[in-house]
C-alpha cells in the first residue's frame, strides 16, 4: 500500500487521519507542523501528503510550495485539509502546488474516498 | 467501512484545553495599543483548531460557538478590527465558555445555557459593532458544507453529459492525474472517453512531465452539473473545461423531453483521428454516510492521559532494543554454559542491570511534563484578582519548561493558587500606598521554577509590603500559639514560619479573594503530603518570597529497607535524618511522653514499630536494635526497628487498587525476590503512634 | 507455585457454572466467571491494622492483591496454609472492579447447574452468615453453598467491615 505523510498540529485530527489510513493498510508517517513534514518528506518519498493549512512554525501552504520544489515531489498528490471554504485559501494552496483539498469537518469515509481516488 | 472516531476524543479534549490555555495567555498578553501579530495568530490558530476538531468529532455546539469567536479573531488578525480592553474581556469569557462546553461534553455534565447565551450575544454584538470588518467570511457554515451532500436525482431518467477537458501542460505538476478524475466520473455512471493526441509534439520535444492530451468525455449519469464540476474542482484554472447536458433520455415519466439521438455524441472539433477509449463501469450503490456521534462518557475525565514527546518514545524504543540484545546474549550464554564464560555472564548481567536502570529512568521521564501546565493559569488569575482588588500587578513567569511528574503537578496546583492569590491579595499594596512609599505603582509577582538536585524548586515572590513581625507575633500571642516571652526571643524566620501554624489563619486571610479561610497550614500540609517542604523569606517593606521544594516524581522513591521481626518495610530515605544505635543509658521515661532517648541535649520520643504494627518475634531491647531518626512538625522522633537492610529505589504501588488505603502506609512495592513490602508514610505513622501513645508507655527495660 | 487458568465457556441461558472448593469439610462455590486464577499458597506480606482473616498482600504479576482466609472469616477454625490454594476472584466493590484472593483447603470441581436447581439459603442452620450466601445447589449427595463474592469481599474494603469481622 501507499506511503502517506499526515501533517497536522492537532494531534486528534492527525491521529484520526493516520488511523483511518492505516486501517486501509497504508503506511502513515505523522508530522506536527509544516517544517517537520518537509523534513520527513526529504528523507522518505511519500506517495501522498495530507496536510492541515493553519499550523505553527510552517503552515501547510508554505510546506506544499517547498515540497513542489523537490524533484521527488513534482507529481506527487498533495492534499490540504482546510476549514476555509473561502475561495482564497484554496486558490492560495493551488498556486503553491496543492493537488486538491478536503474540507473540514470531514469523516473517515470521505477521507478514504478522496485518498482512494488520488492514489488510483 | 466505518471508523469509530470517538476514540480520538480524549486527545481532542486534551489538545483543546491546551489550546484554550494558549488563547487565554495570548489574550491576557494582548496590548490594545499595539497588537502583536504573532500573538493574535497563535490565538486564532488555537480557536481554529478547536473549531475544526469539534466539527469533525461532532461537537457542534463547540464548533458553532468557536466559530463566532474565530470570525472576530480573524478580523483582528487581518487588521480589520481593533482590540479594546472590553473586547479582550469578552474574548476571555468566550474562552471560558468553550472550556465549559468541552468539559460538559467530556464529563457529560450540564451546560450552563444562560451564561453561554449571554457571552454569545456579547460576541455577536462585538461582531456587528461599527468597527465591523468586511463580512466576507461571515457566511461560512460552521458545520462545513460537505458532510452530507445529497444529490437530487430522479432515478428513472438518464442524463447524458458532454464534457470537454483540455488540461494545461503543467497539470501533472499539481499532482492531479486525469485518470483520477475519470474514475471519479465513472463512479457516477457510464463513461466514455475519447483522447485527443493532436497536441503531442515530436518525440524529441516531448517533456514527459507535461500534459499534451485533451479529452472528450461522455457521461451517462443522473447527476447535476454541480456534481461534475466538483470532480474538476481541483483543476479549475489548470484546464479549459466545458460541461454540457447533451441529452436527457426519458423513461416514461420524466418531464424533460429531448430532441437528439440517443447514445454518446463526442464533440469532435478538428479533423484529427481521436483515439477512442471505452471505459464503462456500473454505478455503485448509493453510499451511506455514517455520522459517528461523539459519545459522552461520564468517566472520560478520569481516564487521564498524558502526551509524550516523540523523542522520549524514541529513546525508550532504543533502550528496549538494547535490552533485547542483552537478553539474547544472556540467552546464548545460558544455553551452553561453561565455567570459562562466567566473566561474560557477569558482564552481561551488569549490562542487563544498566539497561534496566536506564529503561526505568526513561519510563519515569514519560510522566514528566513541564510545570507550565500549572503555571498557565496564573496570568488569568492575577489579572482577575488584581482587577477585583483594584491593584496593578505585573506577573513574571520563568522556568515554565521545568519538568516534573504529572501527579506532582496536579497536586501542587491548589497550593500554588493559594500562594499566588496571597501574594496579590496580601503582598502587593494598593497603587496609592505603593506610590506613597516610593515604589512603582505596578507591583510585581514572580513565579519561577527550576530543578535543584532531585527536586523542583518553585518560588513565588512579590515586591509588596513584606511580612510584619509585630503583626504576626501579635496574632500568634492572641491565638495562644506562642507566649509574648517566647515571641520576643524568636528569630524573624521563626516568626514568619508561624503563618504556617494550624491555628494561625487570620480573619484577614478570609477575604473574598484568598478563599474561605484555607490557611497557610493547609498549603504546607499539602506540600508535605507530596514529600516537599515550604519556606518563607521576607523583608518588611520590600516583599516576600515563598520557596516550595518538591520531589520530581511520586511513582519512585528512594527507600531504606528495614526489618522488624520477619517483616520488611520501606522508609522513604528523604524523611530519615540518621540511624543510630543507642546505649541503655540514653533511654529515659518521660511522664506523658512515653519512652524517650537523649540525643545531643534533647529528649526524643521513641516509636516502637513492632508495637504499633503488632509484630511478633522482633527485638524488644532498644539497645539491640536501631533507631531511625525522622522528623515531623513537632520535632524529631526515633523509630525503633530490628535492623537496616539496604537502600534502594522502589516503585510505589497502591494498596487501594485491589484493597483499600491502610493508615500509616503510602503504598507497597515489590522487592527483588518478588515479595511485597509496605512503604511507611512517616507523618501518618507518627500521627497513629501519637494517638495510641498510652499503650506505648513502656517501662525502662534496659 | 502452580497456576491454573480457567477457561470460560459459553453457556445456555439458564445454565451456570460454579467453581467449588473445600473449606473445613464443607463445599462452597463461586460463580466461575468471577475466578481469575488459582494458585498455590505462598506467604503473604502482613498488613498491620487489618482484621485477622486478612492474611496480607501478595504480588500478582506486579499487582498488590489482598488475600483473605475464609476459614477465619467464617470462624471454622484456623489451619496452616501449607497445602492450601488461593483463588483469585474479580470483585465488584465501591472502588470498582478489584482482584482479591481467598484461601481454600482445596479446589473441588467445576459444577454445572441449571438456575432452577438453585435453592434459597435457609435463614438459619448454616455456619456462614446468610448475607454472604447466594443460595444452595445440590451436587450429588451434598449441598454446595454458593457465595456472593461482592458481599463477602467487596465489603472488606469498607471501614465497618473490620469491626463486623469479629462479631
Amino acid at each position: 500500500m501507499a506511503n502517506i505523510l499526515a501533517v497536522d498540529d492537532s494531534a486528534s485530527l492527525r491521529q484520526m487521519v493516520a488511523f483511518t489510513l492505516k486501517s486501509q493498510g497504508h503506511n502513515v508517517t505523522e508530522a506536527a507542523d509544516g517544517k517537520q513534514g518537509l523534513d520527513a518528506a526529504k528523507s522518505t518519498k511519500f506517495d501522498l501528503v495530507v496536510t492541515d493549512v493553519n499550523m505553527p512554525v510552517m503552515d501547510g501552504i508554505s510546506m506544499i510550495r517547498e515540497l513542489r520544489k523537490l524533484p521527488n515531489y513534482r507529481g506527487t498528490p498533495l492534499l490540504m485539509l482546510t476549514t476555509e471554504s473561502g475561495v482564497d485559501k484554496k486558490q492560495e494552496g493551488k498556486a503553491a502546488g496543492a493537488t486538491g483539498w478536503i474540507v473540514k469537518p470531514f469523516n473517515p469515509d470521505k477521507l478514504l474516498g478522496v485518498v482512494k481516488r488520488v492514489l488510483g | 467501512m466505518s471508523i469509530d472516531i470517538s476514540q480520538f476524543l480524549d486527545v481532542f479534549y486534551e489538545e483543546s484545553f491546551e489550546g484554550l490555555a494558549v488563547m487565554e495567555q495570548g489574550l491576557l498578553g494582548l496590548d490594545p495599543d499595539a497588537v502583536d501579530g504573532e500573538t493574535i495568530n497563535a490565538i486564532f490558530r488555537a480557536a481554529h483548531s478547536i473549531k475544526g476538531g469539534a466539527g469533525t468529532f461532532g461537537l457542534n455546539e463547540v464548533s458553532e460557538f468557536t466559530h463566532t469567536m474565530e470570525t472576530l479573531l480573524d478580523q483582528i488578525r487581518d487588521g480589520a478590527r481593533g482590540v479594546t480592553t472590553s473586547s479582550i474581556n469578552v474574548l476571555l469569557r468566550a474562552t471560558d465558555c468553550i472550556q465549559h462546553l468541552l468539559k460538559a461534553s467530556q464529563e457529560g455534565s450540564e451546560v450552563d445555557q444562560a451564561t453561554l447565551e449571554a457571552v454569545s450575544s456579547e460576541l455577536e454584538q462585538l461582531l456587528s459593532s461599527e468597527d465591523e470588518a468586511d463580512s466576507d467570511n461571515a457566511d461560512v457554515d460552521p458545520h462545513g458544507d460537505s458532510l452530507d451532500q445529497t444529490l437530487q436525482i430522479d432515478s428513472e431518467s438518464t442524463r447524458v453529459w458532454s464534457i470537454s477537458f483540455k488540461p494545461a501542460p503543467h497539470l501533472f505538476t499539481t499532482g492531479n492525474d486525469p485518470v483520477r478524475l475519470f474514475s471519479e466520473l465513472a463512479d457516477m455512471g457510464e463513461l466514455e472517453i475519447v483522447t485527443d493526441t493532436s497536441r503531442l509534439p515530436d518525440f524529441n520535444d516531448l517533456d514527459p512531465e507535461q500534459c499534451y492530451l485533451d479529452w472528450y468525455l461522455t457521461l451517462h449519469a443522473n447527476v447535476e452539473k454541480q456534481a461534475i464540476e466538483e470532480v474538476f474542482e481541483w483543476v479549475e484554472g489548470d484546464c479549459e473545461l466545458s460541461i454540457e447536458l447533451s441529452q436527457e433520455s426519458v423513461l416514461e415519466k420524466t418531464m424533460v423531453a429531448d430532441e437528439t439521438a440517443p447514445g454518446p455524441e463526442p464533440e469532435p472539433t478538428e479533423d484529427d483521428v481521436p483515439t477512442p477509449v471505452k471505459d464503462t463501469k456500473p454505478s455503485p450503490p448509493p453510499k451511506k454516510t455514517t455520522q459517528v456521534k461523539a459519545q459522552k462518557k461520564a468517566n472520560a475525565a478520569e481516564n487521564s492521559s498524558i502526551r509524550v514527546g516523540i523523542d522520549k518514545v524514541d529513546h525508550l524504543i532504543n533502550l528496549v532494543g538494547e535490552l533485547v540484545i542483552t537478553q539474547s546474549m544472556l540467552g546464548q550464554l545460558g544455553e551452553v554454559f561453561e565455567m570459562n564464560t562466567l566473566e561474560q555472564l557477569k558482564d552481561g548481567l551488569a549490562q542487563f542491570e544498566r539497561n534496566t536502570r536506564e529503561l526505568q529512568e526513561s519510563v519515569m521521564r514519560i510522566r514528566m511534563i513541564p510545570i507550565s501546565f500549572a503555571f498557565n493559569r496564573f496570568p488569568r488569575l492575577v489579572h482577575d484578582v488584581s482587577a477585583k482588588l483594584g491593584k496593578k500587578v505585573d506577573l513574571q513567569v520563568s522556568g515554565e519548561e521545568t519538568e516534573v511528574d504529572k501527579t506532582v503537578i496536579e497536586k501542587i496546583i491548589d497550593p500554588l493558587v493559594h500562594l499566588v492569590r496571597n501574594a496579590v491579595d496580601h503582598g502587593i499594596e494598593a497603587p496609592d500606598v505603593r506610590l506613597a512609599s516610593g515604589k512603582r505603582e505596578t507591583g510585581t509577582v514572580t513565579l519561577s521554577a527550576a530543578h535543584r538536585g532531585g527536586n523542583i524548586v518553585i518560588e513565588i515572590a512579590d515586591d509588596g509590603a513584606g511580612l510584619r513581625r509585630e503583626k504576626i507575633l501579635g496574632k500568634a500571642v492572641e491565638k495562644h500559639i506562642v507566649t509574648e516571652d517566647e515571641g520576643e526571643r524568636m528569630t524573624d524566620d521563626d516568626v514568619y514560619n508561624l503563618i504556617f501554624h494550624p491555628g494561625f489563619s487570620t480573619a484577614e486571610t478570609i477575604s473574598d479573594v484568598s478563599g474561605r479561610g484555607v490557611g497557610m497550614d493547609v498549603v504546607r500540609s499539602n506540600i508535605r503530603e507530596l514529600g516537599g517542604t515550604v519556606e518563607i523569606n521576607s523583608t518588611e517593606g520590600q516583599g516576600s518570597a515563598i520557596l516550595v521544594r518538591l520531589p520530581l516524581t511520586l511513582a519512585i522513591l528512594d527507600g531504606q529497607t528495614v526489618a522488624v521481626g520477619e517483616e520488611t518495610y520501606i522508609v522513604p530515605l528523604a524523611s530519615i535524618i540518621e540511624s543510630i544505635q543507642i546505649k541503655p543509658s540514653q533511654i529515659n521515661m518521660v511522664v506523658g511522653k512515653g519512652e524517650t532517648f537523649k540525643l545531643r541535649d534533647s529528649f526524643i520520643p521513641i516509636v516502637r514499630l513492632h508495637d504499633l504494627f503488632d509484630i511478633k518475634n522482633s527485638i524488644q531491647e532498644l539497645a539491640e536494635g536501631l533507631l531511625v531518626i525522622v522528623e515531623d512538625s513537632s520535632g524529631p522522633k526515633g523509630i525503633f526497628v530490628d535492623r537496616l537492610l539496604g537502600q534502594q529505589q522502589v516503585v510505589i504501588k497502591s494498596l487501594d487498587a485491589n484493597y483499600k488505603k491502610i493508615p500509616g502506609f503510602s503504598g507497597a512495592t515489590i522487592l527483588g525476590n518478588g515479595s511485597v513490602a509496605l512503604i511507611i508514610d512517616i507523618p501518618e505513622m507518627l500521627r497513629l503512634a501519637t494517638q495510641s501513645r498510652p499503650a506505648m508507655a513502656y517501662p525502662l527495660t534496659a | 507455585m502452580d497456576e491454573v487458568n480457567i477457561q470460560h465457556e459459553q453457556l445456555g441461558d439458564n445454565e451456570q457454572q460454579f467453581m467449588t472448593f473445600l473449606l473445613a469439610g464443607e463445599i462452597y462455590g463461586v460463580d466461575i466467571l468471577r475466578v481469575r486464577e488459582i494458585r498455590g499458597w505462598e506467604r503473604a506480606t502482613r498488613v498491620p491494622n487489618t482484621p485477622a482473616y486478612m492474611k496480607g498482600v501478595i504480588n500478582l504479576r506486579g499487582l498488590i492483591v489482598p488475600v483473605f482466609d475464609l476459614r477465619e472469616r467464617f470462624q471454622l477454625g484456623a489451619e496452616n496454609h501449607h497445602d492450601a490454594v488461593v483463588i483469585i476472584l474479580r470483585v465488584q466493590s465501591a472502588q470498582g472492579e478489584q482482584e482479591m484472593g481467598v484461601i481454600a483447603d482445596a479446589v473441588a470441581e467445576v459444577l454445572e447447574t441449571d438456575s432452577s436447581m438453585l435453592r434459597v439459603t435457609p435463614e438459619f442452620g448454616g455456619r456462614v452468615d446468610t448475607r454472604f450466601m447466594e443460595g444452595l445447589v445440590p451436587s450429588g449427595e451434598r449441598m454446595v453453598m454458593l457465595l456472593n463474592v461482592d458481599k463477602l469481599l467487596g465489603e472488606s474494603i469498607e471501614p465497618s467491615a473490620d469491626g463486623m469481622a469479629v462479631a
